[in-house]
């Protein structure tokens, strides 16, 4: 990589955490800053104007909804890596919705997590197989009928590509199994994000809460 | 009524060393003292050193010329600031409420004279309940009615009755004030035709309930706070031994095994059991013991784990009841797992299983060595047998796709039964 390295700011209330994740990532990216809870990632971010944001969903003061919620609509051009211990359905469609580009859980390998920023900041979504799941499971045509057909459903070529992901499978595997190339499964991916972003369906959030109790 | 007599000289000195202060300059405050509506004419009485009684007998007369009483009583009631010199009340007791009985007397024959009248019947009824509140408002005491306007947005403490059913006159007191009330109501029925003057009956019956809620509300109000307060208190701690006990078991004991082992791979493995069975915990959806399709790959997955150290991740999209033929289906997905952990070599295995249509669906991949599928031995029954035969005798279908260096993933179908 000749370009300079991507800016990153950590939001995460666990100190230990942070200093992991700065040792970890600290070669490859520019930290621009850190904080460790909604208010101060607020400021932090509107002054260092990173352009990732690597965000914890649980801090108390909000989570990080807030940060999302008060960031996103100022500074759309910063896109938003959503890191956390949860993997409930309800957290993480719930911080999707609010615009993150991507959901990873915080077991993820330090190379996944790299890729992860990479492709976020070049646009792109970032699907873990859990996060794929959730897709299918809410798109999966087993609610109410769709208000708009165009964002609340799923082409048979995204929910082929979110199935492979689910079944595990890193972007290049999905591409080569489905003879596309890498770039064409990225598009996809993001056209699916945006579905689940600005879908009308309410049910969407309702599923997510619902499907505790499935 | 001693006490009353001596505090009603002293504001007068007081008043005289402070002249400057007070109302327009002139010294004049209202009275907390000797208040029966806003202490205006006490402290005018206070001030000039007469009985506030010839005050308000003066007010009262200003009062039958067109009202001129009451309106200046409200000027100043508006206009004089409030005695803060001597905060301690001292309640006139029987004396004010014999006042403000008359102030009240006074008005209905003002109004009954100007025309504004309900008519006899309704309004001695009225004076009787009225009455009967009255003296069991005074019979209370100054800290039972403190409590029961309190009680109207918090827990009371003690009963409203305590107090003065510990003195016999309070409790003669209680009595009247039940008897008045209803004798405000019996006299109102005796003396009526219900049928000609329902709303009255309603206007009669609204003050009997509003004087029997005073009397009666906080009490049952406070039973009623104290029931569900005990309620929530049961339940709270209850939940915290539960909980107590649960991360006992659970992460205490994990924390205690970790710190005895020094086998990374144990350790981990130990960790993530830990992290999925508190996470199922916290998210309220406990292992299903074997009663749906997707509850029984998680916890076979689960088991696997712990047994064989291997980390697998399970994703679930669709859920279905268990029957016979998906419980086959579950034991060849445990067999593609543990074959996957024993020999592949994979740090990580993915399982998928998707309920879609009418078929249920399971992969299971790993990244580890892989293997060419014609070459295994006929006699090799681990895949033929425990996952091929299997499937195949339940009525599904497996298929392993593999080759040497990139993985292999076994993928399981079987239709469901309707």
């Amino acid at each position: 990589m000749n370009e300079s390295p991507i800016r990153v700011f950590l939001v995460d209330d666990h100190h230990l955490f942070l200093s992991g994740v700065r040792s970890e990532l600290g070669e490859e990216f520019e930290i621009v800053g850190t904080a460790n809870d909604p208010s101060s990632a607020i400021s932090g971010i509107a002054a260092a104007l990173p352009q990732v944001v690597l965000l914890d969903v649980h801090m108390p003061g909000g989570g990080g909804r807030a940060v999302l919620e008060a960031i996103h609509r100022p500074h759309p051009e910063i896109r938003f890596l959503a890191l956390s211990v949860s993997d409930a359905a309800e957290d993480v469609i719930a911080v999707i919705r609010a615009g993150a580009r991507g959901y990873v859980t915080k077991s993820i390998a330090p190379a996944d997590l790299a890729a992860a920023i990479r492709r976020v900041n070049d646009g792109d979504a970032v699907f873990s197989p859990r996060l794929a799941g959730f897709v299918l499971d809410a798109f999966g045509g087993t609610l109410t009928e769709p208000v708009d057909e165009e964002l609340d459903l799923l082409t048979q070529r995204e929910r082929e590509v979110m199935r492979l992901i689910a079944r595990g499978y890193a972007y290049k595997e999905v591409a080569k199994r489905l003879h596309l190339s890498v770039k064409t499964i990225e598009s996809h991916v993001s056209a699916v994000l945006r579905k689940l972003q600005l879908s009308s369906r309410h049910e969407l959030t309702r599923w997510a809460t619902e499907r505790r109790l499935v | 009524m001693e006490t009353h007599q001596i505090r009603q000289a002293i504001p007068v000195d007081e008043a005289g060393d402070a002249p400057s202060a007070g109302f327009l300059g002139l010294g004049l405050y209202r009275s907390p003292r000797q208040r029966v509506v806003a202490g205006v004419a006490g402290g005018i009485g206070e001030r000039l050193g007469v009985d506030p009684v010839l005050v308000r007998i003066g007010f009262a007369m200003l009062t039958l010329c067109w009202f001129a009483g009451v309106v200046l009583y409200a000027l100043l009631w508006a206009a004089v600031p409030e005695d803060e010199g001597e905060m301690e009340i001292v309640e006139p007791g029987s004396r004010r409420a014999a006042s403000l009985g008359l102030v009240v007397l006074g008005l209905m024959i003002l109004l009954r004279n100007a025309g504004l009248w309900l008519g006899d019947l309704v309004a001695t009824s009225l004076s009787l309940v009225a009455l009967g509140v009255g003296v069991l408002w005074i019979s209370s005491g100054k800290k039972d009615r403190e409590r029961w306007s309190r009680s109207i947005v918090e827990r009371v403490q003690d009963g409203p009755f305590e107090s003065p059913a510990d003195d016999k006159v309070d409790k003669l007191r209680l009595l009247l004030g039940v008897a008045l009330l209803v004798g405000g109501v019996a006299t109102f029925i005796a003396r009526t035709d219900l049928f000609s003057a329902a709303p009255t009956v309603v206007l009669a019956v609204a003050t009997t309930m509003a004087g029997l809620g005073l009397i009666f509300g906080p009490w049952g109000w406070r039973l009623l706070t104290q029931l569900s307060e005990e309620r929530r208190e049961r339940i709270r701690s209850q939940e915290r031994a539960e909980m107590a006990a649960h991360l006992h078991d659970s992460v205490l004991q994990t924390l205690a095994l970790i710190q005895r082992t020094d086998q990374p791979r144990e350790m981990v493995a130990l960790a993530r059991n830990q992290e999925r069975e508190l996470r199922s915990w916290l998210n309220g959806t406990l292992p299903k013991r074997g009663q749906t399709m997707a509850g029984a790959i998680e916890q076979t997955a689960a088991a696997v784990e712990l047994q064989l150290s291997v980390p697998i991740e399970v994703v679930t999209v669709g859920d279905i009841p268990l029957d016979d033929r998906l419980e086959a289906m579950v034991e060849a997905c445990r067999e593609a797992i543990v074959n996957a952990a024993k020999h592949s070599g994979s740090h990580q295995i993915s399982v998928y299983m998707e309920v879609e249509g009418d078929q249920v669906t399971v992969f299971v991949r790993d990244e580890g060595s892989g293997f060419d599928p014609e070459a295994v031995a006929v006699d090799r029954r681990g895949i033929t047998e425990s996952i091929q035969g299997r499937m195949e005798r339940s009525g599904g279908s497996a298929a392993i796709v593999s080759e040497a260096g990139s993985g292999t993933e076994v993928q399981l179908t079987m239709a469901i039964a309707r």
